[in-house]
C-alpha cells in the first residue's frame, strides 16, 4: 500500500514559484492497477518521479508499506520504473539489461539467470536474449524495458507514458498485455498517462489530474459516467454542457428545466450540493438520440453529420444557439435517417445526465 | 522562392580555396620530400634515399629526446584527462552553482593565456620549489604539460557527458546501483570513447610543445620538439625533416582514430 498525504512540490521561489503539486493525498492499494491521468502538465509525472525518489517533494509524507521512503534514495526504495523513453542502457545487451537490478540486489549468479530466463519469456522476448538494445524495434525495446523492471520484483511498478512512443495497433496489443502482466505478477502499477482511453481500458482505479491536484478518483466507470466536476466531464470522453435551472431535489436524483422549457432529470444533485436554481447538467453524446421535431426535450438544427464506421456522429446547433454533440451506432435497421439541415429534436435518456458543481 | 547563397558561386571562389590549401599544405609536402633526399641539403634535391631516417634512428640524442617526449605526454595525458574527467563531472552532473562558470572559464584558462606567460610563470615557480627541494626530476615538464593540455582532455568528455541521456543514469539508480555502481557501469562505459578521445588529444598536444618545454625543462631534458629546435641553430640536415615527418605520422594515426572514437557508437 502506497500512502501519499498532503505532497506538495513548488518549484522555484517568489513570484516565479510553480506547484506541481497542491497538496495531493491518495492511497494506493496492493495489486491495484492504478493510474494517473490528466493533461501535461498536471503534475502525474511530478508525482510518480516523487514515489521513484527523483523528485523530493517540498512537504508532505509518503510511506509504502507503512514505511516513510521519502528519506531513502531512489536506490534504496523497492520500487521500479518504466521509462517513456525506456532508458535501455545501450552497452549492454537484453539480457544484461534485465539483470543489471538483480545483479545490484547482490543475488546470486544463479538466481540472476533463472529469473532473466523468466522474465524474457514472461515478456516474450527469449529469442531476443543475447540482441543489443538498438537492434530491436520500439515494441520489444518497451517489453524489455517492462522485463527489467520487474525482474526485482518490486512492491510497486512505475510506469511513465510508457506506450505513448507505439502505433496504434502495438499500443493496443501492449494495453492488453501490461493488463495481463500486472495480473499475472500480481505487483501493483502505478501508471501515468494523458490518454483517457488507455486509462479507462486498464484501470482498476483512476485520478483524475489537474493544476498539481487529484480533482476525481475513482474506477472507469464512475469517472466515466458521474464526473465530480466540469474539468473530469470535459477531459474524459465527450462532453455537452447544458445550463439548466434545478426545480427539485430528491436524494441525489433531482428535477431540472432546460433552456426551451422542457423538463428531465438527471443525478448528482446530492455531490455536486448545487440546490435549486441555476447549475451546469453534463451529458454525454450516446446518451442523447436524435427525434424528429416535437418528440424530444430540446430542438435544433442539424449542423453536420459525421461517419465514423461503427457510429455517427450528429452536431446539433440548438434553439438558443449551443452546440449538442449525439453519437448514435450505426444499425442496419436504422428508423430515422436525419441530413444535414433539417431541424431535429433531441431525447436525453432520462436520470442518466451528471449535474455539476460551478 | 530565392536562391540559398551558395559561396560555392562565388567568382574567385576555387582559385583562393586552391590557393589556401596549398599554402597550408606545400611546405609540409615539401618537409615530407626532403625527408627522403640522398643529400645532406634541405633545399637541393640529389636522389631518394632513407639514409636521414636511418641516422635519426641511431642518434642517441634523438633516441632519448623520443623516449623523453613519450613519456611527459604519456604521464601528462593520464593526469590531465582524469581531472578533466572530474571536471567535467562537476560541470555537468550537479545542480547549477554559484560560481559554475567562472570555474568553468577557469578550466580552460590555458587556451586564453598566452602560452608564454604560462611558461614564464611556470619557470619561475618552479625556480622557487627546486630551490626549496633540490629536486630537478621530470615531473617539472610533466605538471606543466597536464595543466595545460587539461582544457583539451575535457573539451570531448564535457561534450560527450552532455550528451548522454540522463535518464539511464535514473534507470540505474532505480533498479538499486549506489551512485558509485551507477558511475562504474553505466556512466564510465558510456563516457570511454569521450576519455579516450581527451586523453590522445591531450598526448597529442603535449607530444608537439616548444614554448613551456624550453622555459620549464633542466639541462639535459630536451623533448624531440626541443632537441629540433636545438638542430636548427646547428646545421640544418634532413635529419629533422625526418623527424618531422615521422611525428606527423604519428600525429595523424591519433587524430583519425580520435576522429573515429568521437564518431562512433553515439
Amino acid at each position: 500500500m502506497i500512502a501519499i498525504e498532503n505532497v506538495t512540490k513548488i518549484y522555484g521561489e517568489g513570484k516565479s514559484a510553480f506547484r506541481a503539486l497542491d497538496d495531493v493525498s491518495v492511497t494506493i492499494k496492493d495489486n491495484e492497477f492504478f493510474t494517473l491521468l490528466g493533461p501535461s502538465g498536471c503534475g502525474k509525472t511530478t508525482l510518480l518521479r516523487t514515489i521513484a525518489g527523483f523528485v523530493d517533494p517540498s512537504s508532505g509524507s509518503i510511506r509504502l508499506g507503512g514505511k516513510d521512503i521519502l528519506q531513502s534514495p531512489p536506490y534504496k526504495r523497492p520500487v521500479n520504473t518504466v521509462f517513456q523513453n525506456y532508458a535501455l542502457f545501450p552497452h549492454m545487451t537484453v539480457a544484461q539489461n534485465i539483470a543489471f537490478g538483480l545483479e545490484m540486489l547482490g543475488k546470486p549468479k544463479r538466481e540472476v539467470k533463472a529469473t532473466v530466463e523468466e522474465m524474457l519469456e514472461l515478456v516474450r522476448m527469449t529469442p531476443m536474449a543475447d540482441r543489443q538494445t538498438g537492434q530491436i524495434s520500439g515494441g520489444q525495446q518497451q517489453r524489455v524495458a517492462l522485463a527489467r523492471a520487474l525482474a526485482p520484483r518490486p512492491q510497486v511498478l512505475l510506469l511513465d507514458e510508457p506506450l505513448s512512443a507505439l502505433d496504434f495497433k502495438l499500443r493496443k496489443d501492449m494495453q492488453l498485455e501490461l493488463k495481463r502482466l500486472q495480473t499475472e505478477t500480481g505487483i501493483t502499477f502505478v501508471f501515468v498517462t494523458h490518454d483517457q482511453e488507455e486509462a479507462l481500458t486498464m484501470s482498476d482505479r483512476i485520478a483524475v489530474m489537474n493544476a498539481g491536484k487529484i480533482r476525481q478518483i475513482g474506477g472507469a466507470r464512475d469517472i466515466y459516467d458521474q464526473p465530480a466536476e466540469r474539468f473530469v466531464a470535459d477531459f474524459i470522453g465527450d462532453t455537452n454542457f447544458l445550463d439548466v435551472e434545478v426545480l427539485e431535489i430528491t436524494g441525489d436524483a433531482a428535477r431540472v428545466r432546460l433552456a426551451g422549457g422542457a423538463e428531465t432529470t438527471a443525478r448528482g444533485a446530492a455531490e455536486a450540493g448545487t440546490g435549486m436554481g441555476a447549475a451546469t447538467l453534463a451529458t454525454r453524446p450516446e446518451h442523447a438520440r436524435l427525434v424528429p421535431v416535437g418528440q424530444g426535450v430540446m430542438e435544433g438544427l442539424l449542423s453536420q453529420v459525421v461517419y465514423f464506421g461503427t457510429d455517427t456522429h450528429y452536431h446539433v446547433t440548438l434553439s438558443d444557439g449551443a452546440a449538442f454533440t449525439l453519437r448514435q451506432q450505426n444499425t442496419p435497421d436504422m428508423a430515422h435517417a436525419f441530413t444535414q439541415g433539417d431541424r431535429v429534436g433531441i431525447h436525453l435518456a432520462p436520470g442518466v445526465g451528471q449535474l455539476l458543481k460551478d | 522562392m530565392a536562391k540559398p547563397f551558395d559561396i560555392r558561386k562565388q567568382t574567385g571562389f576555387t582559385p583562393l580555396a586552391i590557393l589556401c590549401f596549398v599554402l597550408l599544405y606545400l611546405p609540409i609536402i615539401l618537409l615530407v620530400v626532403y625527408s627522403f633526399n640522398a643529400g645532406s641539403s634541405i633545399a637541393l634535391w640529389e636522389g631518394f634515399s632513407l639514409r636521414w631516417y636511418a641516422s635519426a634512428w641511431e642518434n642517441e640524442a634523438v633516441q632519448a629526446a623520443t623516449i623523453r617526449s613519450v613519456v611527459i605526454a604519456s604521464a601528462a595525458s593520464a593526469l590531465a584527462t582524469t581531472a578533466a574527467v572530474l571536471a567535467a563531472l562537476a560541470t555537468t552532473r550537479v545542480k547549477p552553482w554559484r560560481g559554475q562558470g567562472a570555474v568553468f572559464a577557469m578550466i580552460n584558462q590555458p587556451l586564453m593565456v598566452p602560452e608564454i606567460v604560462t611558461a614564464v610563470s611556470l619557470l619561475i615557480f618552479f625556480a622557487m620549489i627546486k630551490v626549496q627541494t633540490g629536486y630537478t626530476g621530470l615531473w617539472y615538464l610533466i605538471l606543466a604539460h597536464a595543466a595545460f593540455c587539461i582544457p583539451f582532455a575535457y573539451m570531448p568528455i564535457r561534450a560527450r557527458l552532455q550528451g548522454m541521456d540522463l535518464t539511464l543514469e535514473q534507470a540505474a539508480s532505480d533498479l538499486y546501483a549506489t551512485p558509485w555502481q551507477t558511475f562504474r557501469r553505466i556512466t564510465l562505459p558510456q563516457l570511454f570513447p569521450g576519455i579516450l578521445a581527451g586523453a590522445m588529444l591531450a598526448f597529442v598536444i603535449s607530444l608537439d610543445d616548444v614554448v613551456i618545454t624550453e622555459f620549464v625543462k633542466s639541462a639535459g631534458q630536451d623533448t624531440l620538439p626541443t632537441y629540433m629546435l636545438g638542430q636548427l641553430r646547428r646545421n640544418i640536415t634532413p635529419e629533422v625533416n625526418a623527424i618531422s615527418t615521422a611525428l606527423l605520422a604519428a600525429s595523424i594515426i591519433l587524430v583519425v582514430a580520435f576522429f573515429f572514437l568521437s564518431r562512433t557508437r553515439k
